[in-house]
């Protein structure tokens, strides 16, 4: 790192500068660190070498999409300030399960790196990444005035790392711990924070399963004065929740427990005053196990309501109605396919203001049963909501003809991912493939950003993504195509693809390398099940030095097929933490 | 970028947007390529359930060899963007959410350019010459281990789109790895969730588990455990050892293997004799029974929560007991 401030130093031509660059670095430097964005922080770094290092330092937060593309050793060299660091891992399709353990992305040598480059750094934010107990350890010892600490989708840690976070750090704010792969062997972590220890705002323990204390944690909010945020997990009853809620009215956010139990009249009065004393809450979430018992209880905090996260809750549809009519200004929904299509018929119309929809299965591996929604309940949401760009939706049965009425209704869709649960499933009214639906979405959706398919598709789904899709930069594709030129298309046709997923689709090396030119210019490919062959890898990774050609082989199959095949670009040259099924050519 | 795929299109398909054209290409080529089709069948035989557009594309990749002007021709001009200078257009479509790793910081340039350039620009005419060399080898390595390929991908489909699955078991249906797209974390309270939803705490059988709470008197914390994933008292009692064996003075769990057939009575009666606890169970009425009376089918379907008891505690329970054991013996 250069101690040196003179930062010209580093800028040969001075001359040069002075002439391009009227302000002095000194103010330069202050307008950009007004600059948050880190699209628009690129774009200033490519203006000209002044701007490259006023940029790069005043730059305090680092986002890494690719743990893999870049190595710490070159962002410490490039970005002297860094406070806060966002880091992603592994593919995104190792959260079901397809990326075998040990394949990498440990966060403990970005850790040394950082311990001695950025000392005062305050903020993780880490997903799919693997991190132990000895590198929370490392990171509590080596950061004193560390603060945040988020961990989505990652493995590798336990209760006994939480634990040293709520010992040691002093001025922690955030511990945000969602959906991980981890050891819980107890909820003692939780009264390790000391009880001097007060500057908690963010606190998320929701995805845990051991008891907390209940009496280390209702002292824990009551001292925590600047709390806004807290989810607790499903152990917490309501009772309990009704103490912690009476502690605790500035919350914005709020995850409830286990929303089930016998309460006395008394009781159930209380806890719906401590909702109606949450003035300021925008999201909630939990209700694990909520009926149309107790969920009145939340009726005079709905009104300022923005996000209703009910994916844990065996909803039903009239119990869906009545919530929801009182939650006037709701924007974004979660839900789980027991409301049914009459549900969701409510969502349409109690929220015009609707611009997110989840709708989860709560049963998704049942493939017979005939319960769940269907095309009807997704089209009678776009009709009530026209607001709609965000969408989610597991079904098992879907048409052409619905899809299209719905993009006409919503034309402002920037995701859509639409899941018809079993593969390769035809529309079922007419029985042909579900390729008009997606040409729909496509043609009707100039904004698609994000798009996940499925159902029966041939090639012409992808010509239409291809010549349609003009600002997808994430597609998702499974059990779909039938040639390479599908996939051909895609590569060919969408100049902004960033990030291509792929699994048991017929696309094979002819497709795989005509994208040889694209794949610079995205995060990653992922291809698995595919007929790709090793063949095929190593002349993409010849001809493409600039690119990680990963072959992950599965035990069995045989040696020329390439089984999963990982693609990404990369200035740190290939790994050196390879497990040995992971072969980089 | 869309551009420059058209002009230097690997395959030569640039000005191709359809795929009677990139047949055209193949049949005028003039190559004898059906013979050296890269399958995943035999020779002769269909290569997959989907039609024969598997067979067009793959004569496509023999171009390589054949094409040789235009491949090299590619090459070269894609080397000569990158000396060209900025080697922004590598990264231009990022919308720069990445660690911007273009352009003048010098941060990959000079390998990028001089070991990229010379890799293509060198490189490029020994690797046509491999590719013409290599087609055939493609094929030679591919054919004869290839049917195997071909069923594995189709079961998977086939099953998972029930046809004739409708009698199978439901562990059996969630057949395809990763399919559909949940996460894990999803999967498990679901399973959980539909167990508790038929009756309150009372599970019944089928999918899912039985999570209850266990106490120990005397210790900080609770624990859950889930009651289906054992079969009988013994695992239940050593399990309950393990977990809770920072909390007890070593008394639990050092005794021999239960000799018994009635093994729940006869691990109580050590733990109620040798140690200071018992374990307990509250049951659907209410009540606080010893665990062990009842068989295990029974007592995992009214079971509500455990409770590790001092022996101390447990005093009204164990003449009881103590009782009943000498009857049956």
């Amino acid at each position: 790192m250069d101690p040196n401030p003179k930062r010209r130093m580093d800028s040969p031509d001075l001359s040069e500068s002075n002439r391009f660059s009227p302000f002095p670095d000194e103010v330069l430097e202050r307008v950009l660190s007004l600059v948050k964005s880190h699209k628009d922080r690129s774009s200033v770094s490519l203006v000209c070498k002044d701007w490259y290092n006023a940029e790069r330092w005043s730059r305090t937060h680092v986002f890494i999409g690719n743990c893999y593309s870049v190595s710490p050793e070159i962002v410490a060299r490039r970005f002297p300030k860094i406070r806060g660091v966002t880091l992603k891992g592994k593919p995104r399709f190792s959260d079901f399960n397809l990326v075998p353990p040990n394949w990498g992305a440990d966060i403990h040598s970005w850790l040394v790196v950082f311990a001695s480059a950025y000392p005062f750094l305050e903020e993780l934010r880490l997903k799919r990444m693997t991190v132990t107990d000895e590198s929370l350890e490392f990171l509590v010892t080596s950061f004193p005035n560390f603060k945040a600490l988020s961990l989505l989708s990652c493995d590798g840690f336990s209760t006994d790392g939480l634990a040293a976070i709520a010992t040691h750090c002093k001025n922690l704010t955030e511990l945000d711990i969602q959906e991980n792969g981890m050891d819980d062997s107890g909820g003692g972590w939780l009264s390790c924070f000391p009880e001097n220890f007060t500057s908690l705002e963010v606190l998320n323990f929701a995805s845990l399963n051991s008891d907390v204390s209940f009496d280390a944690f209702e002292r824990l909010v009551s001292r925590c004065k600047s709390l806004r945020i807290l989810k607790v997990n499903k152990n917490i009853t309501l009772e309990q929740l009704q103490r912690v809620l009476v502690r605790a009215p500035q919350l914005t956010e709020f995850g409830t427990g286990s929303f089930h139990q016998e309460l006395m009249p008394r009781q159930y009065t209380e806890l719906e005053s401590a909702f109606s004393n949450c003035k300021n809450l925008h999201i909630l979430s939990g209700l694990w196990e909520a009926t149309g018992l107790y969920l009145p209880v939340l009726y005079p905090a709905c009104d300022s309501l923005i996000f209703l996260n009910l994916s844990y809750a065996t909803l039903l549809s009239g119990e869906l109605a009545t919530l929801l009519s009182h939650c006037p200004k709701l924007r974004r929904l979660w839900v789980l396919d027991t409301v049914e299509d009459k549900g969701l018929e409510a969502v349409g119309s109690s929220c015009p203001l609707l611009e997110e929809l989840r709708v989860f299965p709560m049963d998704p591996f049942d493939q017979d049963i005939l319960r769940g929604v269907t095309e009807s309940g997704f089209v009678a949401v776009s009709y009530g909501c026209r607001r709609l760009r965000y969408v989610l939706y597991f079904c098992r049965q879907m048409t052409n003809a619905a899809v299209a009425t719905i993009v006409q209704n919503c034309p402002g869709f920037t995701h859509f991912r639409l899941c018809i649960m079993n593969p390769g499933r035809p529309d079922y009214l007419t029985n042909e493939p579900m390729d008009e639906a997606f040409g729909a979405v496509v043609k009707t959706c100039t904004k698609l950003q994000r798009l996940a398919v499925s159902g029966l598709l041939t090639d012409l789904a992808f010509e239409y993504i291809g010549n349609y899709a003009k600002n997808l930069e994430a597609l998702s594709v499974a059990f779909a195509g039938s040639s390479d030129w599908g996939m051909q298309c895609v590569l060919r046709g969408c100049p902004k693809l960033r990030k291509l997923e792929i699994r048991d689709c017929p696309f094979g090396n002819a497709a795989l390398l005509s994208g040889l030119e694209k794949y610079e210019s995205m995060r990653s490919l992922w291809m698995s099940a595919c007929n790709v062959t090793m063949n095929g890898c190593r002349l993409l990774a010849r001809q493409m030095p600039r690119l990680n050609v990963e072959v992950m082989k599965d035990g069995e199959s045989d040696d020329s097929q390439a089984d999963k095949v990982y693609v990404y670009r990369s200035v740190a040259g290939p790994r050196r933490d390879a497990p040995p099924f992971v072969l980089t050519l | 970028m869309s551009m420059r795929l058209e002009e230097h299109d690997y395959i030569g398909l640039s000005e191709v947007p359809s795929m009677e054209n990139s047949e055209k290409i193949s049949i005028s080529s003039g190559l004898n390529l059906k013979a050296t089709e890269l399958r995943l069948g035999l020779p002769g035989s269909e290569s997959s359930e989907r039609d024969g557009g598997h067979e067009v594309e793959e004569k496509n990749v023999f171009q390589l060899g054949g094409v040789k002007g235009l491949v090299s021709g590619a090459k070269r001009g894609f080397s000569d963007t990158i000396d060209g200078g900025s080697g922004k257009w590598v990264f231009s479509g990022t919308g720069g959410s990445e660690v911007d790793l273009a352009k003048s910081g010098g941060l990959f340039s000079p390998r990028g350019v001089n070991g990229g350039g010379k890799s293509l620009g060198v490189g490029g005419s020994e690797s046509n010459s491999q590719q013409s060399g290599m087609a055939p080898n493609v094929v030679k390595e591919v054919v004869p281990p290839s049917p195997k390929s071909v069923p594995e991908n189709n079961p998977q489909i086939s099953a998972a789109n029930g046809h004739g699955n409708h009698g199978i078991a439901p562990a059996a249906k969630a057949q395809v790895v990763g399919w559909p797209p949940i996460r894990s974390f999803r999967k498990n309270s679901m399973a959980s969730n539909t167990a508790k939803n038929s009756d309150d705490a009372d599970a019944k059988l089928g999918s899912g588990c039985l999570y209850v709470k266990v106490s120990m008197d005397g210790a900080p914390y609770l624990r859950k455990v889930d009651l289906k994933t054992y079969s009988s008292y013994m695992e239940l009692s050593s399990a309950l050892e393990k977990m809770f064996s920072c909390f007890t003075i070593g008394q639990c769990g050092s005794h021999g293997v239960p000799s018994r057939d009635g093994l729940s009575e006869s691990r109580l009666m050590d733990l109620l004799h040798g140690s200071e606890y018992v374990l307990t169970y509250e049951d659907k009425d209410g009540d606080w029974m010893l665990v062990g009376d009842v068989p295990w089918e029974m007592f995992t379907d009214s079971c509500k929560r455990l409770r590790i008891m001092k022996s101390l505690d447990a005093i009204g329970l164990a003449p009881r007991a103590m009782e009943k054991c000498k009857n049956r013996n």
